[in-house]
């Protein structure tokens, strides 16, 4: 049951537009309708809020600003995760980026919400605020560590000595813009009061987190809080967290005890929520005439909002990418009055491999060697930093296998000589390597006596496939097929878990739902051998096989429904978890990444620059897929993020205002259907017995990692242009394309 | 959205005289004026539902012309068997503009009044000469990679975002123009949409009450036409440039070209210069870069749009390149 | 916190007339509820809305039509694609109240779990979404593109737009659900479902 391709279990409520999102539970009375106010100033205070026009305006029954919001919890930094901290808002009358909400307008209807939003007056004193991160680079500071106490900076070695040493070098700056997640699903919520409870139906991403947030900030016994997050349309990273609409919504539900809903506009999304930092980048490599990496230099600057520190970890994946003596990584970050950073699909590698495969493609265009080479060459044996084994490492594998399935053999080396009508052709590789994280999740597994599993925890599915994957763990578990399986997820009363984030959903929550599975075996066990009534009574459970809904030792046979039904009528349940990384002693033993190789074929045209791709292909290394089906999209999914990475994707600030310009999907270029030709993600069999007892590795965001550098190789095999400054758009390959003679 | 009254127009004068009233305009397909009400870039205090009015038929003329009315869907006018196998250039426009769904809904009428994508137009916060006269031009010395390179002026730098007009332009089309005295006008498409000057929130020629109810287009002239649009998106996405072309050869001579730009100015860009650098010439290369470097001889750009400078002309040679191929 | 509460209360009833004469022009004096009449799904149903009130807003707020949504209320993703007299349109970018006697048909009536719509089945069995929020929009606009191809219409993918006969190649299907994003990106399914369906295949 595991592994195999079986159709998503929510998929025919989500065809039918039967699957119910945040913003569309009815829930007790008419709810009321939140519109949010956003700053026009990017920087400053607030010196006077006049909201008599809107309490006027029809339908209006509140209007929040910092006058009247209550007093709020401050984020408390010895929380240790951001996404579980209070998120204040309208807190006080200061600015702290362009968007930054200033009032809440709660009214009737949607129309008369939002109509009266644009009647709040507010005054600022406006200050000059840093929103031009190039200009700023001399503020750069170190911070004290990323995220689980790993180092910002790491050095092995002498890199200058060995790039003094190395027969051939590359040393170029590069730059990544500001991107935005965009679900589909703009954030939203309802809030319904009940007593001095709050239930908040929310599209988030960790329902633990939520809930832990909004507790925080409203200064609430958590467990006052009900969290119900069924479908999530979407989260990327920005779900991560709850933000202001959901606070917002949740004051205002407690003040006129109605239920209040709130979402965000597509444009105050890019406001209002969070952004990927943008980042300079510069990459030294050093190599001996054989491709041999003697050093490798990777210094990463990035913006950080000036109030909230938000590092995103660029470098580490160069850490354990490629063997070379000689090593050097460091993090800085540009405090400015930019949106909040937050994480963004692969936080860290997303940036970090674009750039770095980048740079490695440029190193073996000066070495003239073979891009697939020139990787297999450097595969290190054990983690070249931390000097501990690879736990599954297959590279190389990857490599190989894509480099023969793509046709590589048939790419020119020398850029600029592929032609087929008016594109120019050109082919790119790159590496993708992500790191396998764990965190602590619970899931309960109940058995009726159905014969039903029920499994619950308050782990979400944000597209990625949790509903299917948890059923067939627990099918596979308890021997019964997937119909008699129910899973239930995204509520706070069940277990909590660390939610959907990191890749670790998939990893995390089906070992838990395999523990708990195999302490539920056990005890229907116990509970037959030991019972008289039972035909396993008094049998030997060592040989025990669960299938088909039953369980038989040595030809006796006893359906699961008759031993819960005989022994507990009211369920059988058992629970199972997993802990928090650092106390996994498998993580300080051994590097636990995924890995891959991305092909891409591009055309890029010869008259005007136009950039399209023409077919790629992705070979992963993943451990123990769960389901065949679900882990191919998803990795084809994130190769596409790769592809816009590479060639759209960027958020332009203002440096005026220091909000973002390009703020909706007109001018915020995400792939249509038209960018997007061919494209296959093939994973390779593996099991990754140091990762989990499933030898499960999450690849939610594997797929992005380093999609962006194969096609940005492709561009320059194309063009013989490299641009270094992302994304690579018309005016940046223009310049460098001779004109057409025909 | 500012609060409004709706009414349903039955018939053409008296939606124009219920639009002439203070505060009052039609809606067609409404895909740009909703989504402006919505930011309250548009403010009206009443909407007169044009939609229904008969008026989307496509008929031919006496003359040979072709008479769209302006309520006709843009898909409809893409799809008319008349307008492909005669106007291919216009159905080619259509299809690059927009989605399948916005075509549904989008009128003839509708898109030539569609207003600019200039982000600043956009911010309510931002100033902005056309949205709000005298409030300054926010793209000059701003974000402006999308702008205008020919045509601006110092208190706008606005392009048109109008596939279709360029397309349009190029086929001489003609307005066709009603207002609440029944009085019918056309004007020539050059002359309907206008340059900012130090008036950019003016577009149009268009009076009060004065309702666009069809388009002529005279009879094709000879030559192959050909729309091609650049853009960063393979599709759904506005022109960073076109270029619509008309061009007949004779035994290697252009006997007659006809160019319009799209992408690059407040209005449809049709030049002159370029068609007189290309008729009569011999149909090659160098002809082209020559009517290339003539059109864009008076263009100016920003800094982030200088790029549209030169893609406007190599999308003008390959555009001349294929269209003499195949006439 | 209750203080807060009771002032902000006070404030709202004490709202007094004189204030009106700073309310702007346009926010007074107009009516802004309609009585109207929708055919959605084959069924008459009457509603008051705004005259502001989208048909997207209408189908989700009013009658409870949720498969319908909002992604960006700009007719810039497509999640919001209905079929309005079997054409495919963005309901967030037309009013209810210009709807009056249109045949309105959302997701809901393609089918329903059990009994599927041939496309519903076909992004099932091909994975053609992930987190399904851009999906209703997808399947709408899929069932208006096909009934657009069968008619002949041309798209920007066509080479001749002069010829009748559409030849429903894979470019031509991407073309033409170009106005549906997938932020997912399950865009190779979603094709691949449309040209099951499109071959005729399960049903």
């Amino acid at each position: 049951m595991i592994g195999q391709a079986l159709n998503r279990v929510d998929g025919p409520l989500k065809v039918t537009g039967g699957a119910t999102y945040a913003y569309e539970f009815r829930d007790g009375d008419q709810p009321l309708y939140g519109f949010v106010v956003g700053a026009t100033i990017g920087r400053g205070r607030i010196t006077g809020i006049d909201t008599t026009r809107v309490e006027s305006s029809p339908g209006v029954h509140l209007v929040l600003t910092h006058q009247n919001a209550p007093a709020q919890g401050a984020r408390d930094l010895s929380v240790p995760f951001e996404y579980w901290r209070a998120y204040p808002t309208l807190s006080s009358p200061d600015v702290h980026h362009h968007g930054e909400p200033v009032a809440l307008v709660v009214a009737a209807t949607f129309e008369q919400a939002r109509t009266a939003a644009n009647l709040v007056d507010v005054e600022y004193a406006a200050e000059q605020g840093s929103y031009d991160f190039a200009a700023c680079q001399d503020q750069a500071y170190a911070p004290e560590s990323l995220i689980f106490g790993i180092p910002a900076d790491t050095a092995v070695g002498d890199v200058d000595a060995g790039l003094r040493t190395a027969e051939v070098q590359v040393d170029e700056w590069y730059t990544t813009p500001y991107e935005f997640s965009q679900p589909m699903e703009p954030p939203a919520c309802l809030v319904v009061p009940d007593g001095d409870d709050l239930v908040v139906y929310t599209s988030c991403q960790i329902v633990d987190a939520a809930r832990a947030s909004i507790a925080a900030t409203l200064e609430l016994d958590p467990e006052r809080v009900h969290v119900v997050t069924q479908y999530v349309g979407g989260g990327f990273g920005s779900k991560l967290r709850i933000h202001g609409e959901t606070i917002l919504a949740a004051m205002a539900a407690r003040a006129l005890q109605r239920p209040v809903k709130v979402a965000l506009t597509r444009q105050q999304m890019f406001s209002s929520v969070s952004v990927r930092p943008t980042s300079s980048q510069r990459v030294r490599l050093g190599a001996e005439r054989d491709g041999r990496l003697v050093a490798i230099a990777h210094e990463v600057t990035m913006h950080t909002n000036r109030h909230v520190e938000f590092i995103e970890p660029t470098a580490t994946a160069t850490r354990s990418l490629y063997a070379a003596p000689n090593r050097l990584t460091s993090t800085r970050l540009v405090p400015l009055d930019v949106l909040r950073g937050e994480d963004v699909r692969a936080p860290g590698e997303a940036p970090g491999l674009l750039v770095v495969e980048s740079a490695v493609d440029e190193l073996a265009h000066a070495l003239g060697m073979d891009p697939v080479e020139l990787r297999i060459r450097n595969e290190p044996t054990v983690d070249p930093e931390r000097g501990v084994p690879y736990s599954d490492r297959h590279l190389v594998e990857c490599l190989r296998d894509g480099a023969d399935r793509f046709g590589w053999e048939r790419r020119l080396p020398e850029p600029a000589r592929r032609r087929d009508g008016r594109w120019l052709v050109g082919y790119g590789v790159a590496a993708a390597i992500r790191v396998h994280l764990q965190g602590p999740t619970k899931a309960a597994v109940r058995l009726g006596p159905d014969g039903i599993a029920v499994v619950e925890s308050d782990m979400t599915d944000i597209g990625t496939g949790t509903y299917t994957i948890l059923t067939q763990v627990a099918a596979e578990g308890l021997g019964l097929p997937p119909d008699r399986v129910r899973v239930e997820l995204g509520r706070s009363e069940f277990p909590p878990s660390v939610g959907s984030g990191g890749s670790w959903g998939a990893g995390n929550s089906s070992t838990a739902v395999h523990h708990a599975c195999t302490a539920l075996r056990e005890k229907l066990l116990a509970a037959a051998s030991s019972d008289v009534r039972s035909p396993l009574h008094g049998l030997d459970t060592a040989g025990a096989v669960f299938s088909g809904g039953s369980v038989s030792i040595d030809g006796a046979s006893e359906a699961l429904g008759e031993i819960v039904t005989r022994n507990c009528p009211e369920g059988l349940e058992a629970e199972g978890e997993t802990v928090l990384l650092t106390e996994e002693p498998n993580y300080g033993a051994y590097a636990i990444h995924t890995y891959g190789a991305h092909f891409a074929e591009v055309g890029v045209d010869a008259d005007t620059a136009e950039i399209r791709l023409r077919r790629m292909l992705g070979v992963f290394s993943v451990g123990r897929v769960l389901n065949a089906k679900t882990a191919r999209s998803q990795l084809i999914g994130g190769m596409i993020w790769g592809v816009s990475q590479a060639l759209a994707e960027e958020g332009v600030v203002d440096m005026r205002s220091g909000g973002f310009v390009n703020r909706d999907l007109a001018q915020y270029l995400v792939p249509v259907h038209a960018d997007i030709p061919e494209i296959d993600a093939v994973m390779l069999d593996g099991f990754d017995d140091k990762a989990n007892v499933l030898g499960v590795k999450g690849l939610g965001e594997l797929g992005i990692c380093g999609a962006g550098a194969a096609v940005a190789n492709a561009v320059f095999n194309a063009t013989g242009v490299r641009v270094r400054d992302f994304p690579i758009t018309i005016e940046k390959v223009l310049p460098g394309l001779p004109l057409t003679e025909v | 959205m500012r609060p409004f009254t709706y009414e349903r127009a039955t018939d053409v004068p008296g939606a124009c005289a219920a639009a002439s009233r203070p505060g009052a305009t039609f809606i067609s397909g409404g895909t740009n004026l909703l989504d402006l009400m919505k930011l309250e870039i548009e403010r009206p205090s009443h909407l007169v539902d044009i939609s229904r009015l008969p008026l989307a038929d496509v008929d031919e003329l006496q003359d040979g012309a072709l008479r769209i009315g302006a309520q006709a869907a843009n898909s409809d006018v893409a799809a008319d068997p008349r307008v492909r196998t005669r106007y291919p250039v216009l159905s080619q426009a259509l299809v690059a503009g927009a989605s399948g769904q916005l075509r549904n809904k989008a009128s003839v009428g509708g898109n030539l009044v569609q207003r600019t994508r200039c982000p600043y137009f956009y911010d309510t916060a931002a100033g902005c000469n056309k949205r709000d006269p005298g409030s300054g031009c926010s793209a000059i010395g701003g974000f402006n990679r999308i702008h205008a390179v020919l045509g601006a002026s110092d208190s706008c730098i606005a392009t048109n975002p109008s596939d279709m007009a360029v397309a349009m332009s190029v086929l001489d089309a003609q307005i066709e123009l009603l207002d609440a005295d029944r009085s019918v006008r056309r004007v020539d498409i050059a002359d309907f949409h206008r340059l900012p000057g130090d008036t950019p929130h003016v577009e149009t020629v268009l009076r009060p009450g004065e309702m666009i109810t069809a388009v002529i287009l005279p009879p094709p002239p000879p030559g192959r036409q050909l729309y091609r649009k650049v853009r960063d998106r393979a599709s759904y996405e506005f022109a960073l440039v076109s270029v619509a072309a008309i061009v007949a050869t004779d035994r290697g001579t252009i006997s007659s070209a006809r160019v319009a730009f799209g992408g690059v100015a407040h209005k449809p860009w049709r030049s002159a210069d370029a068609e007189a650098a290309l008729t009569g010439r011999p149909a090659t290369m160098a002809t082209y870069r020559a009517a290339a470097e003539t059109a864009m001889r008076d263009a100016v750009g920003q800094g982030q749009n200088d790029f549209k400078i030169d893609l406007a002309r190599r999308t003008l040679c390959r555009t001349l390149v294929q269209a003499a191929q195949a006439s | 916190m209750l203080r807060w509460i009771a002032a902000r209360r006070r404030t709202v009833l004490t709202t007094s007339k004189a204030d009106e004469t700073d309310i702007e022009p346009g926010l007074r004096d107009i009516p802004e509820l309609s009585m109207i009449t929708l055919r959605i799904n084959g069924t008459k149903r009457d509603l008051e809305v705004d005259t502001r009130t989208t048909l997207l807003d209408a189908l989700r707020e009013h009658l409870g039509l949720t498969g319908t949504k909002k992604g960006c209320d700009h007719g810039q993703c497509g999640a919001c694609t209905v079929l309005v007299n079997g054409r495919r349109i963005n309901s967030c970018l037309t009013l209810a109240v210009m709807h009056e006697d249109d045949e309105i048909v959302t997701i809901e009536d393609l089918g329903e779990p059990g009994h599927l719509h041939p496309l519903q089945a076909a992004f099932v069995e091909c994975d053609g979404f992930q987190c399904g929020y851009c999906t209703s929009g997808q399947i709408c606009s899929a069932v208006g593109m096909l009934a657009e191809a069968a008619a002949g219409w041309p798209s920007h993918a066509t080479a001749d737009v002069s010829s009748s006969q559409i030849a429903l190649t894979d470019e031509e299907i991407r073309e033409r659900m170009s106005g549906n994003v997938c932020r997912c990106a399950a865009y190779p399914n979603i094709v691949a479902a449309i040209r099951v369906v499109a071959e005729g295949g399960p049903t």
